[in-house]
């Protein structure tokens, strides 16, 4: 990749994680589900980094390997921490990751699964300060007020417990809570999806807010393409555990390389009756990631699909100045973005 | 950073008037009106909602009730009590009843009247009879025989007692049995009994199925597989027969009560099965819960993960399962004692008592002696309606 | 089709209130609309704005404590006789009958609504012997070509399958086959895709639209995704806390929205054909928690355009503003 080691905050090389198949009395391996297969991208700090593909794609396992909620299979997964050096995350103990900790924190997705019911706000976004040294009561219950400001919630609120906010409140208080530790990398995993269509514009514009006033690079993982467009700079599209398309928001959108990338741009209604238009259905399902095509996985529902596809897998090649794509046809095809 | 203080104060618009307490987004123009139940309920701990759930549950409320009752039975029994629960005496052998009369010429005055106890010369069958010409009046908080209460504090002061005579020989409340013990006072007893010799056995079972169940469910793997499959052998095992066998096979010079605790903790090793495989499902459901994933990044310890997080997230299943292994302990104990399997004269137990009315002709003639049978069933009601009050209530956000 | 003017269903101040220990909410307060013959309704609106339970008021499937306490809704038969639904026995004949011979309903979760111990097969062969009284083998048959016309692959494997070995898609096929086994004129679809992904949802979508056009039926489209509806509807219901905002064709109401909400709810989505990283607009404050129903309007404490005095005392009547777009709003009550 062309961008130089010093410009980024994480580099993902060839990240694979595959999750074993047991069956039977002896739990015996029978066949692995490559999840994330071969998934290489970085980020550059400051910026908004998006996920994109439909579920089962390995969005959300890629996301967790970074965080190391889940170790990878293989694979090296370089963050430039606070002090300038460069760690390997994915090759990290437990007690080595614990400092990194403050420096990489997750929003999740569910407003509701993601509070512990049984802590007030205090302790829920108090806790990631007290663990990691924090060990003053009146320092943290400060702290702790001008992060729920910083959010859009009243300092008072600190007494109640979760169950009385509704879920647009409860998914500020989880970014209040991500953002305790004063992280550099926030992986946002769906943090819209679950909300209502008028609370959604309100989460969207608290993080792109934040993410000016403090500095954070954003890596959002999710689904839907309209929010996906408004919220990031670069984005990545992955189907069935690799990576398939990677460019600049605007390049992908409008002028998309990959068939798939093509096809999903296509498939998201528009929200507007006079934008009708045909268009692009795929035809069969998503792969299993237990039993992939050969080739590139994408041949069996590819239009543009020619022999060499079922035989060689195509490797992400960068195209044009910050625009990857993983396609043996993607100099020749001319393909519609949106219009 | 000082100024914007004065704007956080709730400040009302005229339109804001209600719902506001679920406004959210841009709060410096919004209204905080809460009303005091919301803010009362908004600050509520998960133990104060589930108390609140389970106040609406009426019947485990009144159960609850009851079984306050039942445990100041069982600290008070020897006051309670009035005669010596082993003080035989033949010629009182299965006496009726007695009805205590409350009002003497207009005026509380509690008495009883004298019983006079002759054998009928055709059926050999002794009857009593009642002198209602002897007025024996009831007297609360007299002197009786020395007890220590609750094993240290000495005393010999009653509940009742009668004026004149020796108790033993004028008060019958609940009749006596065979041998002319006053069945009241072994009832008081048998009371203390049955509901603490088992209580030990629950705790031990609790721990353990806590213990292993909680180790299964977070460490899985090889741990979790071993801990299983012992799950399924004992599980396997019969328990009448085991406890038979233990019966026999302990030390035969041990007093009863303590060869049964050491059978109910026998067993005890063999029951946590139920709760660990519990124990180890919430376990395994908690740890995919998006708000553990939260505590590790933030970098909490394990061990503050399983005790802050995992164990509370819980505990309050746990208090219903407790609730719920009671009875099943008291209707063990009592129909192991039926059985003549479980604790035997002279230990006094439910089980015991009820042992004398296994004689179909006694109980023909002496029907009083099923009486005990009526505690066994409300103390097993009651843990029961309870259980299912503290279960019901236990999951405040479900 | 000379009928056109003639509703299919006319659902007139429907009130369905649940009445619960903490107190009533009112999940449908008056709601008015019609569905066209051969056409698409769709019903718009956040969580707890009343679609779904006005999907199941009209099956009168309304779970206890959960009771419809007024309103009418009529049902016209093929020669145009209206039914009043609410006077109906919800477990009698008639209404047994009208439920999945008359009314094909596909829900949001396709899992929930299979069961798992029987193939998908046996439930669609069940549910045409009971609407159309044919033999075993008939069904049989009408059934693997109610799979097929669904697009499943290989329909005469598939219907021995069970609802868990389809994908989501297929499951959702499936489930669209049983509601159209019975060829029914009114198709109910309660957030038909907001569980698959955006080309599944491309498939399905594209798939009811074609299974329209061959048999003309009706189709009542709930959902939340103002695309789904821009896509699919010809006229559109716009619901808030219970109560009908407005009603207009659905370039009427993406193009000259009049209520508050309704404008406020198209700005707020970010859509992708808009410019990216721009603050959006918002809708201030929250949805109220159903027991706290604000006075008046229940829009009004969000409102950017209230009236003081008087949206929050009284409640604007659903009127027409012409063009035949209706609107509650206290905004329009002079220019009707």
């Amino acid at each position: 990749m062309k961008a130089t080691q010093d410009q980024l905050l994480l580099e993902v090389k060839n990240l694979r994680k595959f999750f074993p198949i047991r069956r039977g009395f002896l739990q015996r391996i029978v066949g692995q589900v490559r999840a994330v297969d071969d998934v290489s991208f970085f980020i550059r700090p400051g910026e908004t980094f998006s996920l994109v593909g439909e579920s089962g794609c390995g969005k959300t396992t890629t996301s967790r390997c970074i965080l190391r909620a889940v170790r990878p299979t293989s694979g090296q997964i370089l963050f430039r921490t606070g002090d300038g050096r460069v760690v390997d995350v994915a090759a990290l103990s437990a007690d080595e990751l614990k400092p990194l900790r403050r420096e990489m924190q997750m929003i999740f997705q569910d407003p509701f699964s993601s509070l512990n019911p049984r802590m007030t706000l205090l302790d829920i976004v108090g806790e990631p300060l007290l663990v990691n040294g924090m060990t003053d009561r009146a320092a943290r219950t400060e702290r702790v007020a001008e992060l729920l400001k910083l959010v859009g919630l009243r300092p008072e609120y600190m007494r109640r417990f979760p169950h009385a906010f509704s879920g647009g409140q409860r998914q500020r208080i989880g970014i209040a809570r991500a953002l305790a530790l004063h992280p550099r990398l926030v992986v946002a995993d769906e943090p819209v999806s679950a909300l209502d269509v008028s609370v959604q514009a309100q989460i969207l514009n608290l993080m792109l807010d934040l993410q000016s006033e403090l500095g954070l690079t954003y890596l959002f993982v999710a689904h839907d393409l309209s929010v996906v467009k408004h919220i990031s700079e670069r984005v990545a599209v992955m189907y069935v555990g690799r990576l398939v398309e990677m460019a600049p928001t605007q390049d992908l959108f409008y002028t998309p390389k990959h068939p798939y990338t093509e096809a999903l741009l296509s498939a998201v209604p528009k929200p507007d009756p006079r934008l009708r238009s045909k268009r692009i259905v795929l035809q069969g399902s998503v792969a299993d990631p237990a039993n992939p095509p050969s080739g590139c996985y994408f041949h069996p529902r590819c239009r543009y699909a020619a022999d060499i596809c079922s035989r060689a897998t195509p490797t992400l090649v960068e195209l044009e100045p910050g625009h990857f794509v993983a396609c043996h046809r993607a100099a020749e095809l001319k393909l519609t973005g949106v219009v | 950073m000082a100024e914007p203080e004065q704007d956080l104060k709730p400040h009302a618009t005229p339109s804001s008037s209600q719902g506001e307490g679920w406004g959210e987004g841009d709060f410096l123009d919004e209204d905080v009106t809460t009303t005091e139940a919301e803010e009362r309920i908004s600050v509520a701990t998960a133990g104060q909602l589930m108390w609140w759930r389970f106040r609406k549950h009426r019947l485990a409320m009144v159960s609850a009730v009851v079984l306050i009752i039942f445990y100041l039975v069982v600290i008070f029994a020897p006051f309670l009590a009035y005669v010596d629960p082993e003080l035989s005496e033949a010629q009182r052998s299965l006496m009726p009843p007695q009805p205590v009369h409350l009002f003497r010429e207009g005026r509380f005055e509690p008495h009883v009247y004298a019983v006079k106890g002759a054998r009928d010369p055709k059926t050999f069958k002794r009857v009593y009879v009642t002198d209602p010409n002897t007025v024996i009046p009831l007297r609360f908080f007299v002197k009786g025989f020395p007890y220590k209460l609750l094993g240290v504090i000495p005393s010999d002061i009653h509940l009742l007692g009668v004026e004149g005579v020796p108790v033993e020989e004028a008060l019958f409340i609940l009749g006596t049995d065979l041998n002319g013990r006053d069945l009241w006072s072994r009832l008081m007893f048998a009371t203390q009994m049955s509901l603490t010799i088992g209580l030990a056995a629950v705790a031990i079972s609790l721990f353990l199925g806590v213990l292993l169940g909680g180790i299964s469910g977070y460490f899985s793997g090889t741990v979790d597989t071993l801990i299983q499959r012992v799950i399924e052998i004992l599980r396997s095992l019969p328990t009448i027969p085991l406890w038979m066998g233990l019966a026999a096979a302990l030390p035969g010079s041990w007093p009863v009560q303590r060869v049964y605790l050491a059978i109910t903790i026998i067993i005890s090793l063999l029951g946590w099965t139920e709760l660990a495989r519990v124990v180890r499902g919430r376990f395994l459901t908690l740890r995919e819960e998006d708000f553990i994933t939260a505590a590790e990044l933030a970098g909490c310890s394990r061990m503050r993960i399983i005790f802050r997080h995992m164990v509370p997230s819980f505990l309050s299943h746990i208090i219903a399962a407790t609730t719920l292994a009671i009875p099943a302990m008291i209707i063990s104990e009592t129909s192991l004692s039926f059985l003549g399997l479980g604790l035997r004269p002279p230990a006094i137990s439910w089980g015991v008592l009820l042992e004398q009315a296994q004689n179909i002709q006694a109980l023909a003639i002496s029907p009083w002696l099923l009486l005990p049978a009526i505690p066994v069933i409300l103390a097993v009601l009651a843990f029961n309606f309870v259980g299912d009050g503290l279960r019901d209530a236990a999951d405040p956000y479900g | 089709m000379n009928d056109q003017r003639t509703p299919l269903l006319s659902v007139r101040d429907l009130k369905t209130y649940f009445f619960q220990d903490e107190g009533t909410v009112k999940a449908v307060d008056g709601a008015s609309f019609d569905v066209a013959r051969g056409q698409t309704l769709g019903i718009v609106g956040e969580s707890g704005c009343g679609k779904s339970v006005t999907a199941r008021s009209i099956l009168r499937i309304v779970e206890a404590p959960g009771r419809i306490v007024g309103g009418q809704i009529l049902w016209y038969d093929a020669k145009g006789q209206p039914t009043d639904l609410t006077q109906l026995d919800p477990d009698g004949h008639q209404m047994r009958s009208l439920r999945g011979r008359e009314i094909g309903l596909i829900f949001q979760e396709p899992m929930t609504s299979f069961s798992p111990v029987h193939t998908v097969g046996n439930q669609i062969i069940e549910a045409i012997r009971l609407h159309m009284g044919v033999s075993k083998a008939e069904a049989r048959r009408r059934a693997i070509e109610a799979l097929r016309q669904v697009g499943i692959p290989q329909p005469e494997r598939r219907i021995d399958d069970y609802a868990f070995q389809l994908s989501g898609g297929l499951r959702q096929r499936a489930m669209i086959a049983v509601a159209l086994s019975c060829d029914p004129r009114l198709l109910i679809a309660d957030e038909p895709t907001t569980a698959l992904d955006v080309t599944t949802q491309a498939q399905i979508l594209d798939l009811l639209r074609e299974l329209q056009q061959q048999r003309g039926m009706a189709i009542m489209l709930i959902t939340h995704n103002l695309g789904v509806v821009a896509e699919m509807c010809d006229d559109v219901v716009v619901m808030y806390l219970g109560r009908v905002v407005e009603v207009g064709s659905v370039d009427a109401i993406f193009h000259q929205a009049k209520h508050p909400y309704t404008r406020a709810l198209l700005r707020s989505i970010p859509a992708i054909t808009t410019p990216p990283r721009v603050k959006l607009h918002t809708i201030t404050g929250s949805i109220p928690h159903p027991y706290n129903r604000p006075s008046g309007c229940p829009f009004h404490p969000r409102c950017p355009e209230r009236l003081r005095g008087l949206c929050e005392v009284a409640e604007p009547a659903l009127r027409a503003v012409g063009n035949g777009q209706s609107v509650s709003c206290f905004l329009y009550e002079n220019r009707a």
